[in-house]
């Protein structure tokens, strides 16, 4: 119960940060050159201005800033994110088809990352200062000052190109169909670059984190009881400080889900994925601004969820959080 | 100066250090040792690097010295790095000072819309700026500088938090100082070095964030940007993999040195961090 409540609570605070975004946004937007109709004009190949008036008026767009803020706002609130001249579809039907490489994409690496974040963070706490402790830590900063794109081109030329191991771009296979099990094999295939590409700068940042937060906690007294009752050192490790030492790596997925996302963007455009992400660049290159302003929201959307889901987690690991409410 | 003894006794600190300087001497000398414009045609396309002397780092597509562009493109990225820097810690110190002096609804506001801003994705941000107001040097600089001000700002704010109510601020306001001054003249230079230490970390995100705009075509063309010569490296990939690895290495080689010079300087000024 105090689980749901707190859910409610931290549901109900991120609506006010949700409408400040789309306030922001749609001002931001005012300001750029040109409306849906300039764009839709040019794309018909030009148009009278008597048109041009008339679409308008269709549209909305003569009417005063804060009415159409506040019909845009009342047409989010129905999940209606207006038409998109550029795709000739609804802007809900565009953003739901590109969704799920992205979302399985950001799984797959945010576990890539997780995993071998926590496995070599605690292999360099538990050896500090020791040779393997150096390496990790200095591959980790490598790692995060790689930028991602490039990683992502270098992995293509070796493992596509030269090795010719893995597919150089795509969601799967177009040529041949796949069904069932082995479909599934195919998109993980085109994911497995992708993944290590955008997992990597987290997979360094959760590996500092980890590090830090281990080093914390071994010196904590209740581990040095654990140690004086005669506990084997793996017992103590992965009952007593692991447990201790994951919630500021849990933290740290709410606060990267939004960079995460970001960084979509550019290695869904490396790798040709049909993403969120490379919708946002289409977008942007296409000024499909109503799909811009849609993927904004959605992303928002997205960036909430994950907080959320992370928060109900880490009153899980951590029983005070929602007793002290 | 214990600091700057500190500082000198890490190797990691010293390395960066190195390599920082050596990007700064970079940009400095390269008009002096490419006086021509980097994007002029300088040869025959897609020559290989050590193959002809005159241009030890190849060329690119069109035939341009890639030795040239990269010393250009040292410029760019600690122009762009360090101005969306300082702009980033303006705001940041801007907003967390008001929020952390005050607290209240004013702190309430203020954190609200860093709140927005942080959840919203860095990179789709840069996006909806760079297609409002289109992607010169000016305007991406500025943007990169906007999306990166909310982790500042809560950091002034929680210095401005626990400085507040100390005895020399207590001291002020008995004297009868105004808040201004006594957020301006009292408490920002105590808060100030934690927040300089951290530009470091900003500077070092700006600029990834550019050289992936920059790789996406969507910062500014007319300018020899490492970023734009990846994204251009991009079209040969499958043979002439050099024009998109040796920039790449160039950027990566910069921000780790900004991170370590940072972590260096942070390791220096707060030993008792470091000693655990």
């Amino acid at each position: 119960m105090r689980i749901l409540s707190l859910a409610g609570r931290r549901l109900a605070a991120s609506i006010p940060t949700l409408v400040l975004i789309l306030i922001g946004v749609f001002l931001l937007l005012q300001l750029a050159p040109g409306d849906t109709v300039d764009a839709m004009m040019a794309q018909m190949g030009g148009g009278d201005a008597a048109t041009a008036r008339e679409l308008r008026h269709f549209y909305g767009l003569d009417l005063s800033i804060p009415l159409q803020l506040a019909n845009y706002l009342w047409r989010l609130v129905r999940l209606d994110l207006g038409f998109s001249s550029i795709y000739g579809k609804p802007v809900a039907t565009v953003i739901l088809e590109r969704l799920p490489p992205t979302l399985l994409l950001m799984t797959a690496s945010l576990s890539f990352a997780f995993f071998f974040g926590l496995l070599f963070g605690v292999f360099a706490a538990r050896r500090v200062n020791k040779w393997p402790d150096t390496l990790i830590s200095t591959l980790g900063l490598v790692f995060y000052a790689t930028p991602s794109f490039w990683f992502g081109l270098m992995a293509i030329v070796v493992f596509s190109i030269y090795l010719q191991w893995l597919p150089p771009g795509g969601f799967e296979d177009i040529g041949n169909v796949h069904t069932g099990l082995s479909r599934m094999l195919d998109i993980a295939g085109h994911l497995v670059l992708p993944t290590l590409t955008l997992g990597l700068i987290f997979l360094a940042i959760y590996l500092r984190i980890m590090r830090a937060s281990m080093l914390e906690v071994l010196n904590l007294d209740f581990v040095r009881t654990a140690r004086a009752k005669g506990l084997d050192e793996t017992h103590v490790i992965t009952r007593h400080v692991l447990r201790n030492a994951l919630l500021p790596m849990v933290t740290l997925i709410g606060l990267q889900a939004g960079t995460m996302l970001g960084g979509s963007v550019v290695v869904e455009s490396v790798f040709s994925l049909p993403g969120l992400g490379r919708l946002a660049y289409e977008s942007v290159v296409q000024r499909d601004l109503n799909t811009l302003l849609g993927i904004v929201f959605v992303s928002a959307l997205l960036v909430i969820a994950v907080n959320f889901i992370v928060d109900l987690l880490y009153a899980r690991l951590d029983p005070r959080i929602s007793a002290e409410g | 100066m214990d600091a700057v003894k500190r500082y000198f006794r890490s190797p990691a600190a010293v390395i960066g250090l190195v390599l920082l300087l050596l990007v700064i001497a970079m940009a400095a000398s390269a008009t002096w040792l490419y006086p021509r414009d980097p994007l002029a045609l300088a040869g025959r396309p897609l020559v290989w690097p050590f193959a002809n002397p005159r241009f030890p780092l190849g060329t690119d597509n069109s035939g341009r010295d890639i030795a040239a562009q990269i010393f250009y493109g040292a410029r760019i990225s600690l122009l762009i790095g360090g101005v969306a820097t300082a702009i980033a810690i303006a705001i940041g110190v801007l907003v967390g000072a008001f929020a952390g002096y005050y607290g209240g609804w004013v702190d309430n506001i203020l954190m609200r819309i860093t709140e927005a801003f942080q959840t919203l994705p860095n990179f789709v941000l840069l996006l909806v700026l760079v297609a409002v107001f289109g992607s010169t040097l000016t305007t991406v600089t500025i943007a990169v500088g906007f999306v990166s001000w909310p982790a500042p700002a809560r950091l002034t704010r929680a210095e401005f938090l626990s400085l507040r109510n100390r005895e020399f601020v207590q001291a002020g306001r008995t004297l009868g100082m105004k808040d201004l001054q006594l957020i301006l003249g009292e408490i920002l230079p105590n808060a100030l070095p934690p927040v300089i230490v951290y530009a470091s970390v900003v500077m070092a995100v700006a600029i990834l964030l550019e050289s992936a705009l920059a790789f996406l075509r969507l910062s500014d063309p007319n300018v020899a940007s490492w970023g734009n010569l990846i994204g251009l490296g991009r079209d040969v990939l499958r043979v002439q993999w050099y024009v998109s690895a040796i920039p790449g290495v160039a950027i990566l080689v910069t921000v780790l040195a900004v991170s370590l010079v940072g972590q260096g300087l942070n390791d220096a000024l707060n030993p008792r961090l470091k000693s655990r």
